[in-house]
């Protein structure tokens, strides 16, 4: 297997500030489906308590994705794009994602092991505001297929 | 303005209003577009048979996404689910005639009075095939 098991441990550091929009916000409620109007009515998103219109559970998956791929085409970590399928994924938020928050990513490779002639590797993004509020937790696991 | 299910009226067993997800070629575009997640294998089916697969395939993030509204609606308040967590256990296919139909139920696993929050398990299917698995969600209630 080509995917270097040393990478286990390692961090990258935080990715340029990423601006959460609200209308980016309504575009993937739209795209998921979400019909909640908190996602796009800020009356209703603050009469709930929030400063403004809030993300659906999974948008953090559009900042930890671009966080992921320092890892994916990180030459020396020898993963193959054309052989990768996500396995698992995880959001634990410590508050919503809130249109205006610029949010930046820290990655965690947490682990790289093999098994039935694949290689799993697991990431974890901690994303944050630029001024250090910790926002969510990001957990995917990566399986990068063997064979010939 | 919606009301955030009470913890008193959630109890081991609930069910939630299960719901159809329709996916066709025009869904795939409009979420890749949204999320950024521009793999071909999600919306062009020659790209997708070079590659091996049958035809287009959903992105698990949509069906991750889609089957969570579920719980949102239910609870009342999209902001309340504070964990959800999934594995993809089978790609969703999606031919260009017919789409495809994720059919997804709930089921509430445990609930924690002192801390107010409860673990809902989701069960997604297409054509009789489990395409989550492990897809617990956990909500905080008023």
């Amino acid at each position: 297997m080509a995917v270097n098991a040393s990478f286990a441990g390692r961090t990258y550091p935080a990715t340029a500030p990423y601006a959460v929009g609200r209308e980016k916000i309504r575009e993937f409620a739209e795209a998921v489906g979400a019909v909640d109007p908190v996602h796009t009515d800020r009356d209703e998103a603050r009469a709930r308590g929030y400063r403004d219109v809030i993300a659906p559970p999974t948008f953090a998956v559009l900042v930890a994705q671009q966080c992921d791929r320092q890892l994916i085409v990180d030459p020396e970590a020898g993963i193959d794009f054309g052989r990768v399928v996500h396995g698992e994924q995880k959001f634990t938020h410590h508050r919503p994602i809130t249109a205006g928050d610029e949010l930046v990513g820290e990655l965690h490779v947490d682990a790289v092991r093999e098994a039935g002639g694949h290689a799993m590797v697991t990431t974890r993004t901690e994303l944050s505001t630029v001024d250090g509020e910790a926002v969510c937790t990001a957990t995917s696991t990566i399986v990068i297929r063997g064979g010939e | 303005m919606a009301t955030t299910r009470s913890v008193a009226d959630v109890h081991v067993g609930d069910e939630l209003p299960a719901r159809t997800v329709h996916i066709d070629r025009a869904t795939l575009v409009r979420y890749a577009g949204a999320s950024l997640d521009r793999n071909p294998i999600h919306w062009d089916d020659r790209f997708a048979r070079s590659v091996g697969l049958p035809d287009v395939i959903a992105h698990g993030m949509f069906t991750m996404g889609a089957a969570v509204n579920v719980v949102s609606d239910w609870v009342g308040d999209a902001g309340r689910v504070v964990d959800y967590g999934v594995r993809f256990t089978r790609p969703v296919v999606v031919p260009h005639d017919s789409g495809a139909d994720v059919e997804v139920t709930g089921v509430v696993k445990a609930v924690d009075e002192q801390a107010k929050r409860a673990t809902v398990e989701l069960t997604a299917t297409c054509g009789g095939d489990k395409v989550l698995g492990r897809a617990l969600a956990v909500v905080a209630l008023d």
